[in-house]
C-alpha cells in the first residue's frame, strides 16, 4: 500500500463524514413533525431510498407575505436513515426556514450542483450561498451515498409542490 | 447440518486463493482487499474466467443451428456443461434449463402456472393451473426474486398468497408446516438458505407435507448450491433455481431443475426461435424439455463457464467446502459478538452459512459499511432485497459480510479489527455536547 494513497483516502472519509455532518446527524433539527396536515398551508411528502430503505417524512408549512412571496414558515421531518441523510435533512431545514419558494430553488439547485462535483472543485459562489450544506461536498465521491444527502430536499420540494400557501402578514 | 468433514489446510486455501485474480487487486485506498460479499457475488476463478474467454477465441459457432464442425464443438461444449450443471445438483442434464439467473428461473415457472390458468399449453398443463382461492406458500424470509413473481401469480390467478414466519433467530417455522401448508395449497415457493440470516431451512416437513397435499415445492437453491452438498433428487423438491455468479461462475445465466414430468407438461414464457418443433402462420408445437424453455440465443460461453465452475467446486468436494465455511461461519460469528452488535440469524453455526447480518446500535448500516470500507473491507449493506423479513425485526437496513471458499482467517481479522472502531467513529454512547 502506498502511503500517499493511504493519506488521501483517510481524507475521502474525514471529508465525507466532516465533524459538522456529525453533528448534525446527532443531534438533528426539525426532526419530530410539527402542526397538523390539516391546518392551512401544509403539505407534507413520504420519500424513501429503495437501495437501502432509508425513509423520511417532511411537512412544510408556507404562507404568502403581502409582497406576494411564498414563504416557509417550517419544516419539520421525521425518518430513519444513514449519518448523511439525517444530517443533510437538519441542515436544510436550518437553512430554508424564512426563505421564499424562489430563494429555496436556487438553494436546491445548488446543493445538487454540489452533489455532482464527484469530489472536484466546488463553486466558492455556491458555498457561501449553502453555508453548513457545503460541508456535504465530500458526499459527492462516494454516488452511492448521494441519493442519502438529497432525500430531504426531494421530499421538500415535493412538499412545495403540494402546499397551498396561506394568506399571511409580512414575514419578518 | 454440515458433515464433520476435513477442511482445508493452510496450503490449499493459498492455492485456491490464487485462483482468483481479483483477490490480489488492492482497494482503491491501497490496502489490501477484504471482499465480504460473496452472498452477492462470487469472484471468479482462473479456470472459469479461461473457459468463457477460450470459447470465444477457439470455438465460437451458433449452437444446436449450424452444420458445421466449429457448431457441432460449440454445441456439444454447451452441452456436456449442461451434464456438469446438473450431476452437480445431482440431477439428469434434461431436467436442467439455462435461465439468465435465478430470478428469471423462479419466474419461468410462476408464468408457466399463469399460462396453464389462461389454458395455454396442452391438457396436460392443466395440472398447473389455478382456481381462485387456491393457495401459494412463501416465507417472511425471501428474497424479493422468490416473492414477487408469486405475488403476480396471485393477482392473475385469483390465487391467495400465505407464509410462513420466521423465529427469533431467523429461522423458517416450518414447524408449522401441518398449518401453513393446507388442502388448497398448490405451490410451496421456499428458500433453501437466507441470503440475510443465513440460516438453512430444514426442508423435510415442509416437502413432506406439500406432497401430502398434492402440491409443488419450487426451492430458491441461490445460496445453498454455492456453500453446501445439494442433490435436488434427494430433496425431493420439484422444481429449483440458482444462479452462476454466487458460485464462481459468470453473470447472465443460471439454471431451472424441474422434475422431468413436470418439465414435460408445463408451458413455455418465452418463446421464439429455437424452441419449437413445427411452425405454421398460425401455430407452433414446441421441443421437448429443456430446449422448450431456451428461446432465442442462449449465453454459450457463459453456459460453458458454468459447467467449469460446477467443475471446480465438485473437484474440491462440496463436503469439504461447507466445512471450511462452517469455520468461517463461527469466526464472523465471534467477531460480531461485541457490544452493541447484533446478529439477524442464527447463533448456532449448525443452523447456517458463512452469512451473517448485523445492526450495530447508534449506527445506520450505510455508515458502518462506510468504514469498513474505508479500511478495505467489502460488505453489503441495506435490505439485501429482504425487506419483509428486515420489517420482522424492526430495522430498516442491515450489514452483511458473507464469506466463500476463498475467504480466509486473515478476512476476517481485517473486519473484526474495522468493526471493533465503527461505535468509536460516530462517538455512539458518548454524551452530545
Ligand atoms: C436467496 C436469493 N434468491 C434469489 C436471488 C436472485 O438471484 P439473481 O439476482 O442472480 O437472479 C438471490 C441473489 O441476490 C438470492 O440471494
Amino acid at each position: 500500500m502506498t502511503s500517499s494513497k493511504w493519506v488521501k483516502h483517510m481524507a475521502d472519509l474525514q471529508d465525507l463524514y466532516r465533524q459538522i455532518i456529525l453533528d448534525h446527524a446527532r443531534n438533528p433539527q426539525g426532526r419530530g413533525l410539527i402542526g397538523s396536515l390539516q391546518d392551512g398551508g401544509v403539505a407534507q411528502s413520504h420519500q424513501v431510498n429503495p437501495t437501502c430503505g432509508d425513509e423520511i417524512t417532511l411537512r412544510a408549512h408556507v404562507m404568502r407575505d403581502r409582497s406576494g412571496d411564498v414563504r416557509i414558515l417550517d419544516v419539520s421531518w421525521e425518518g430513519q436513515g444513514c449519518s448523511i441523510s439525517q444530517a443533510s435533512s437538519s441542515v436544510m431545514t436550518e437553512l430554508v426556514i424564512g426563505q421564499t419558494l424562489t430563494q429555496v430553488e436556487d438553494l436546491a439547485a445548488a446543493f445538487r450542483s454540489l452533489m455532482d462535483t464527484r469530489g472536484g472543485t466546488v463553486d466558492p459562489q455556491v458555498e457561501e450561498q449553502l453555508g453548513d450544506a457545503a460541508a456535504f461536498a465530500g458526499v459527492s465521491k462516494f454516488p452511492a451515498r448521494v441519493k442519502c444527502a438529497l432525500l430531504a430536499w426531494i421530499a421538500l420540494r415535493d412538499a412545495l409542490l403540494k402546499a397551498t400557501p396561506v394568506e399571511g402578514e409580512r414575514h419578518g | 447440518m454440515v458433515d464433520k468433514a476435513e477442511t482445508l489446510d493452510r496450503g490449499e486455501l493459498a492455492r485456491i486463493r490464487a485462483d482468483f485474480p481479483l483477490l490480489a487487486r488492492p482497494t482503491p485506498g491501497g490496502q489490501d482487499l477484504v471482499y465480504l460479499d460473496s452472498a452477492a457475488t462470487s469472484q471468479k476463478p482462473d479456470p472459469v474466467l479461461d473457459a468463457e474467454q477460450d470459447f470465444y477465441i477457439m470455438r465460437n459457432a451458433a449452437v444446436h443451428r449450424g452444420a458445421h464442425s466449429l457448431s457441432n464443438e460449440a454445441t456439444m461444449a454447451f452441452e456436456s456443461a449442461r451434464g456438469q450443471v446438473a450431476s452437480f445438483v445431482g440431477v439428469e442434464a434434461d431436467e436442467l434449463v439455462w435461465t439468465s439467473g435465478a430470478t428469471a428461473a423462479i419466474n419461468l415457472v410462476a408464468y408457466g402456472f399463469a399460462n396453464a390458468t389462461a389454458g395455454i399449453g396442452p391438457s396436460a398443463a392443466q395440472r398447473f393451473a389455478l382456481q381462485p382461492g387456491d393457495e401459494i406458500v412463501v416465507s417472511e424470509a425471501e428474497h424479493h426474486a422468490n416473492l414477487i413473481p408469486w405475488q403476480q401469480l396471485a393477482a392473475r390467478t385469483g390465487a391467495v398468497l400465505r407464509w410462513f414466519g420466521v423465529d427469533e433467530q431467523g429461522r423458517v417455522r416450518v414447524d408449522e408446516s401441518a398449518t401453513v401448508i393446507t388442502d388448497r395449497t398448490r405451490i410451496v415457493a421456499i428458500t433453501h438458505v437466507s441470503n440475510v440470516t443465513g440460516a438453512i431451512t430444514d426442508l423435510a416437513p415442509v416437502v413432506a407435507r406439500a406432497h401430502e397435499v398434492g402440491a409443488y415445492v419450487v426451492l430458491d437453491a441461490c445460496q445453498s448450491v454455492p456453500h453446501l452438498p445439494v442433490n435436488f433428487r434427494d430433496l425431493d423438491v420439484d422444481f429449483a433455481a440458482f444462479s452462476a455468479h454466487k458460485m464462481f461462475g459468470p453473470t447472465g445465466i443460471g439454471a431451472l431443475y424441474g422434475k422431468r414430468d413436470l418439465l414435460a407438461d408445463l408451458p413455455p414464457v418465452t418463446t421464439g426461435g429455437s424452441m419449437v418443433e413445427v411452425v405454421t402462420m398460425t401455430e407452433a408445437t414446441f421441443a421437448p424439455p429443456p430446449g422448450r424453455f431456451e428461446a432465442g440465443t442462449q449465453p454459450v460461453a457463459q453456459a460453458i463457464a458454468f459447467g467449469v465452475a460446477a467443475q471446480y467446486l465438485s473437484e474440491l468436494g462440496m463436503a469439504k467446502v461447507a466445512a471450511h465455511e462452517a469455520e468461517l461461519a463461527a469466526a464472523l460469528l465471534s467477531a460480531v459478538a461485541i457490544e452493541g452488535v447484533r446478529v439477524i440469524g442464527p447463533t448456532d453455526p449448525q443452523d447456517r452459512i458463512a452469512v451473517v447480518s448485523f445492526v450495530v446500535d447508534g449506527v445506520h448500516a450505510h455508515d458502518v459499511g462506510q468504514v469498513l470500507d474505508d479500511a478495505g473491507v467489502a460488505v453489503r449493506v441495506g435490505h439485501h432485497c429482504a425487506q419483509p423479513l428486515h420489517r420482522r425485526f424492526g430495522v430498516a437496513a442491515t450489514a452483511r459480510v458473507s464469506a466463500s471458499l476463498y475467504t480466509n482467517e486473515h478476512d476476517v481479522e481485517c473486519f473484526a479489527t474495522a468493526l471493533s472502531t465503527v461505535r468509536d467513529f460516530f462517538k455512539v454512547g458518548e454524551a452530545y455536547g
